[in-house]
């Protein structure tokens, strides 16, 4: 420990929130003006606690599984019931489906229809709700050889979750589509419309940008577009659900409680960004088109 | 090792375990919060229990609380979040001044006043919050989300005080 005088000590407790203040706008502006070192910044972090997230997360996960687990065991009785009957419903749907199957094939093979590539895909575990008040991120934790890239698209079991924004040796941060950052293409698939979803922080997104003439319907199906080159198209969305006026969707991804996430390689080249002609000599990434 | 240097060492191990406690407890918390327990509304606890925890341990331990040490856990908290970098360290640091600025007349007052006095701030705190990010995003942010956080960040504080001042109670009768 140095040893100051009484008054140089003074002088610089006086000095240190000053100090402190002007540093913290100093990082405030660095970060806004290079994102690309917040970024490395915290995937670098997100690297070392990726693990250590696992550490403490598998217990915690483990006892709300089974408190869950509980909580079925007593709904037992009325559950197969209403999964009985859902069964039912569901095996005329499978007939619907294959009659459709066998319609498509015929179709396909009387017109030359190129399929699409078929999709790699990596299944990660969340580890981390990493964003705030104002972010709607996770942190994914991924082993040290994975093939995820910044753009990638990540799904549930139910749809799609977003998008691949950082990726470290051991860990990959996906932006969720209910990020106020989040611009997604979709099609509403009853009018075929195309429309933008754009987050809003809240639970639901919400639509912009339709057609004047074909308004989004309530309880209309939502797909990705593949519009810009940034998605495969047809990926599940959510469903059109009106708040007011405003069109929101109800995503079909469980976005508040994700456990395993797939992140899918559509190899999509991605559009350049619009921002890339401006910010020349930063490597534009598929990912920018989430920036505002 | 003679016996009086590894007493000297234990008893100096002990010091800065005990400084470092707050702080300690401060970073853990955030780690746990960001853990996806399904809790309805996370997202707006983790900064509710970072203001509380830095707001008590100023007001209670200051010299544990150190602005420096301040700055790096706010660092800590942005780098965590999505957010932008180096809010929360603006946040936190006046959140601590004005802690300390006001400690000689807070500790003394009654645990409703110190509960008041944080409400304020932490208002204050995430007013501020929300403005700057809607001036660095250049866009009009949802108020429900800021006010949430209000609201927890208020119900929170008397829950982590009953704790902390338990903890605080413990350091305290170890240092005597």
């Amino acid at each position: 420990m140095i040893r100051l005088s009484i008054p140089a000590r003074q002088a610089l407790g006086r000095l240190t929130l000053p100090l402190l203040i002007a540093s913290a706008v100093a990082l405030l502006l660095l970060g806004k003006a290079d994102a690309l070192l917040a970024e490395r910044a915290r995937a670098a972090l997100g690297d070392t606690l990726a693990p250590l997230y696992g550490l403490i997360a598998d217990p915690l996960i483990r006892a709300r599984d089974s408190v869950a687990e509980a909580g079925h065991l007593l709904a037992l009785i009325s559950e197969n019931k209403a999964l009985r009957e859902e069964n039912e419903r569901l095996r005329q749907w499978q007939s619907v489906a294959l009659a459709l199957e066998a319609e498509n094939a015929t179709l396909r093979a009387n017109l030359h229809w190129i399929p699409d590539p078929g999709a790699v895909y990596v299944t990660a575990r969340v580890v981390a709700d990493t964003g705030g008040v104002y972010a709607r991120s996770v942190l994914l934790a991924v082993g040290p050889h994975h093939a995820i890239a910044k753009g990638q698209v990540a799904l549930d079991d139910r749809g799609l979750v977003g998008r691949v924004t950082e990726t470290g040796a051991r860990s990959a941060r996906v932006l969720l589509i209910t990020d106020i950052n989040s611009r997604i293409p979709v099609t509403l698939e009853h009018s075929r419309a195309r429309a933008i979803l754009a987050g809003t922080n809240n639970d639901l997104p919400r639509l912009l940008f339709w057609p004047q003439d074909t308004p989004p319907e309530e309880g209309e199906r939502v797909v990705t577009s593949a519009e810009a080159n940034a998605f495969p198209a047809g990926l599940p969305v959510g469903v059109v659900h009106y708040v007011g006026a405003a069109p929101m969707v109800v995503p079909a991804a469980r976005l508040t409680r994700l456990d395993i996430i797939r992140v899918f390689d559509y190899h999509m080249a991605g559009i350049e960004p619009p921002e890339s002609a401006e910010r020349a000599g930063k490597s534009a990434t598929p990912a920018a088109i989430f920036e505002p | 090792m003679p016996p009086d240097l590894a007493r000297d060492v234990w008893r100096r191990l002990d010091t800065v375990a005990r400084a470092a406690f707050p702080a300690a407890l401060t970073a853990l918390g955030l780690l746990l919060f960001a853990v996806p327990l399904g809790l309805p509304e996370q997202a707006a606890l983790a900064p509710a229990f970072l203001f509380a925890s830095v707001y008590f341990w100023t007001l209670f331990r200051p010299a544990a609380m150190a602005l420096p040490l301040v700055f790096v856990l706010g660092m800590f908290a942005d780098l965590l979040g999505s957010g932008p970098l180096g809010l929360d360290v603006i946040l936190l640091l006046l959140v601590a001044a004005l802690a300390r600025r006001w400690r000689r007349l807070l500790v003394r007052q009654s645990f409703l006043v110190v509960w008041l006095a944080f409400s304020a701030l932490a208002a204050a705190a995430i007013a501020l919050s929300v403005a700057l990010t809607a001036l660095l995003s250049l866009t009009w942010l949802p108020l429900t989300p800021a006010l949430m956080e209000v609201g927890f960040a208020i119900g929170f504080y008397p829950l982590l005080a009953v704790l902390l001042t338990r903890a605080h109670r413990r350091l305290a009768a170890a240092e005597v």
